[in-house]
């Protein structure tokens, strides 16, 4: 790392530390931003280095959320009578509860999502290319649909997280939510970054590239494919969780197993920032979320329509997305060395 | 609850003969499938959403005062045209390109097609009533709606007119001359484009025809279109391409499941049991073929 990185990562953590204050208005867009960061992040180990490309993430992510609020409220309260009633009405969480709760229950948000990725994960990740695209994507949507029918956490009607509560008059919710999104980003980034320089990322791109050859040198590709999953499983569940707290009403299909809107936008953000890369996903993440707030004020209703059009003309016209392009267009930048003499030879080939 | 099924053998018939006639219809929907898999290697996840297009067309008809049955006839030939837009507009450009680009591609165009279909028709549940009325077996025990019969019976004749087109036309040998070897069947002077987007037209009209019986015989809303494509996969991945007996077996068999784990597991499992299933077929083929150090290609 050289000193004009390290003033790059100051300087966004200094951002990143302020930014509430300066933006005041802009607390949950900001908060969301860091959620949507973590899930391109964490996606881009399985889809841009792996070459796994997942629609079941969100199974993760969904996970977590449910986990999360239900600690919160089961460590103090009967969870049945709580969603029966429709949250907060009967029972009020005292400010040390809501924070112990949150505490706990983000463990657990990450924990177990982590463990059902081990646990499925031999299963699932022995199937390739898009058998496990749409086997994936059908264990999205069936955990929202099954979810959908468990009276416990809501059913159809939904789960109300606890309220944030008001400390002698403070109003730091949006505070709260945010340091807790931004830490879990700065978490996320040095635990990717931290992989990233090790062997596991070259084996991973080993599997990317070619599985068969792998194995055959030796690789033990599925522990490693296990381990990748795992760890964003983690790290989604972790964003569930907060993302539960944030958005304060946990529904099946709408909020928790969102495949129709979290599920295909973790995909596309780290498509349009670039696979495959580190900051490809972050940066992606950042113009989708831009792009997204706009389409979601200005065509409001048209919303979907324009996010359709949106992943067509992605997929199609920029599949390697923002650093892709940069790259074909810098190759020096990325550290890849041009032979000018070899490539005008090359070109005149053509 | 869970016993009734095996205490009163009448729910049982019922169950299975409303699973077999929703089968064939399913059956219709994956041989769409399986012919554009086979041809295109494309896996089209709005294939749910050109079926309720379909449906709406013919719902249409019904609001209009003409019996929605004639949409069997309509439905696909507006589909048709549908079809090759999307070909020329989308498809055309993912068809030799990476599978996962051709899945998402269409799910772009899924959720276009869903919200769309919002906007113009209504995000109500809605029903083309054929007045077909039903019929009674076993003592009035189980009642089988005419509208269903009749559904399982043009799905069977559009099926087979098209196995026929397949086998005897000249635009079927060059599909299926396209699917075994793209390259050489435009060597051998196959304009292999035109074919793609006949495919993919076939495709959408076989689409456009369960549409219209499934707005005759169950209901249709904008946003159904996910489940059918996931059905259709399953069916396609169970049976394998090109093999259309099997094609129809398995619709059959996902069918009477699924009237099974509507009776046994709740109305509200319906849809997750159908996912769930084609999760476990999927890790089930998974683990058979690894035993001969084999994956599924």
């Amino acid at each position: 790392m050289n000193k004009n990185s390290w003033i790059l990562y100051i300087g966004i953590l200094v951002f990143g530390l302020v930014a509430p204050f300066i933006f005041p208005a802009f607390k949950v867009q900001l908060s969301i931003l860091c959620v949507l960061i973590v899930l391109a992040t964490t996606w881009n180990i399985q889809g841009g280095e792996m070459g796994y490309n997942t629609f079941g993430n969100i199974l993760f992510y969904g996970l977590g959320m449910y986990l999360c609020a239900s600690v919160q409220v089961g460590m103090f309260f009967p969870l049945a009578e709580w969603t029966e009633s429709g949250g907060e009405k009967t029972f009020v969480h005292t400010p040390s509860q809501f924070f112990q709760g949150m505490a706990a229950g983000l463990v657990v948000a990450a924990v177990v999502p982590t463990i059902v990725a081990g646990l499925i994960g031999y299963a699932i990740l022995g199937l390739r290319g898009h058998y496990f695209a749409i086997c994936t994507l059908g264990l999205g949507v069936a955990a929202g649909e099954i979810s959908g029918g468990i009276e416990i956490i809501g059913a159809g009607q939904g789960f109300t997280t606890p309220p944030f509560p008001n400390i002698g008059g403070l109003e730091a919710r949006g505070e709260f939510f945010y340091f807790l999104s931004f830490g879990a980003l700065v978490l996320t980034f040095i635990a990717v970054r931290a992989i990233y320089t090790t062997r596991f990322r070259l084996i991973l791109n080993a599997i990317r590239d070619n599985e068969d050859k792998a194995e055959a040198m030796g690789i033990e590709t599925m522990k490693y494919k296990i381990t990748g999953w795992m760890i964003s499983a983690f790290f989604c569940g972790l964003a569930g969780g907060i993302m539960g707290g944030l958005v304060g009403y946990i529904d099946s299909t709408d909020v928790a197993f969102d495949g129709r809107e979290m599920g295909v936008f973790m995909v596309l953000m780290a498509i349009l920032g670039g696979k495959g890369t580190l900051w490809g996903p972050i940066i992606g993440a950042t113009l989708f979320h831009f792009f997204k707030e706009g389409f979601w004020t200005f065509f409001l209703g048209w919303q979907y329509v324009a996010l359709g059009v949106l992943i067509v003309v992605i997929v199609i016209y920029f599949p390697e997305g923002l650093m892709g392009w940069l790259r074909e267009k810098y190759p020096e930048r990325f550290g890849e060395v041009v032979d000018e003499a070899d490539r005008k030879a090359q070109v005149e080939l053509k | 609850m869970d016993f009734l099924v095996f205490q009163y053998p009448m729910i049982t018939i019922q169950a299975c003969l409303d699973g077999l006639l929703l089968g064939i219809l399913f059956a219709l929907i994956a041989y769409g499938m399986a012919l554009q898999w086979g041809v295109m290697n494309i896996i089209n996840i709005a294939q749910g959403d050109l079926v309720i297009l379909g449906g709406y067309i013919a719902y249409f008809m019904y609001l209009y005062g003409i019996h929605p049955a004639w949409g069997v006839i309509v439905s696909p030939i507006i589909m048709y045209f549908v079809g090759i837009a999307i070909y020329k507009l989308v498809i055309n450009k993912v068809v030799d390109r990476d599978l996962f680009i051709s899945i998402l591609a269409t799910f772009g165009i899924s959720i276009l097609f869903m919200q769309l279909m919002n906007f113009a028709f209504g995000a109500d549940v809605v029903l083309a009533n054929s007045g077909y009325g039903t019929t009674m077996l076993f003592d009035n025990n189980v009642v089988l709606p005419n509208s269903k019969i009749f559904s399982a019976f043009i799905s069977i004749v559009f099926a087979i007119c098209l196995v026929v087109y397949m086998k005897r036309s000249k635009l079927g040998r060059a599909i299926r001359a396209t699917a075994q070897n793209a390259r050489a069947a435009k060597i051998l002077g196959v304009n292999t484009e035109k074919v793609y987007a006949a495919t993919f037209g076939i495709n959408a009209a076989l689409c456009g025809v369960a549409g219209a019986l499934i707005s005759i015989t169950f209901t249709i809303h904008p946003y159904m279109g996910l489940p059918y494509t996931i059905r259709s996969f399953m069916i396609v991945i169970v049976a394998g391409l090109g093999n259309l007996p099997g094609v129809a077996m398995s619709g059959m068999g996902l069918g009477i499941f699924e009237e099974f784990a509507d009776y046994i597991l709740g109305t509200e499992f319906r849809i997750g049991s159908v996912f769930l299933l084609l999760v476990l077929i999927l890790v089930y083929r998974r683990f058979k073929l690894s035993r001969k150090r084999e994956y599924l290609k």
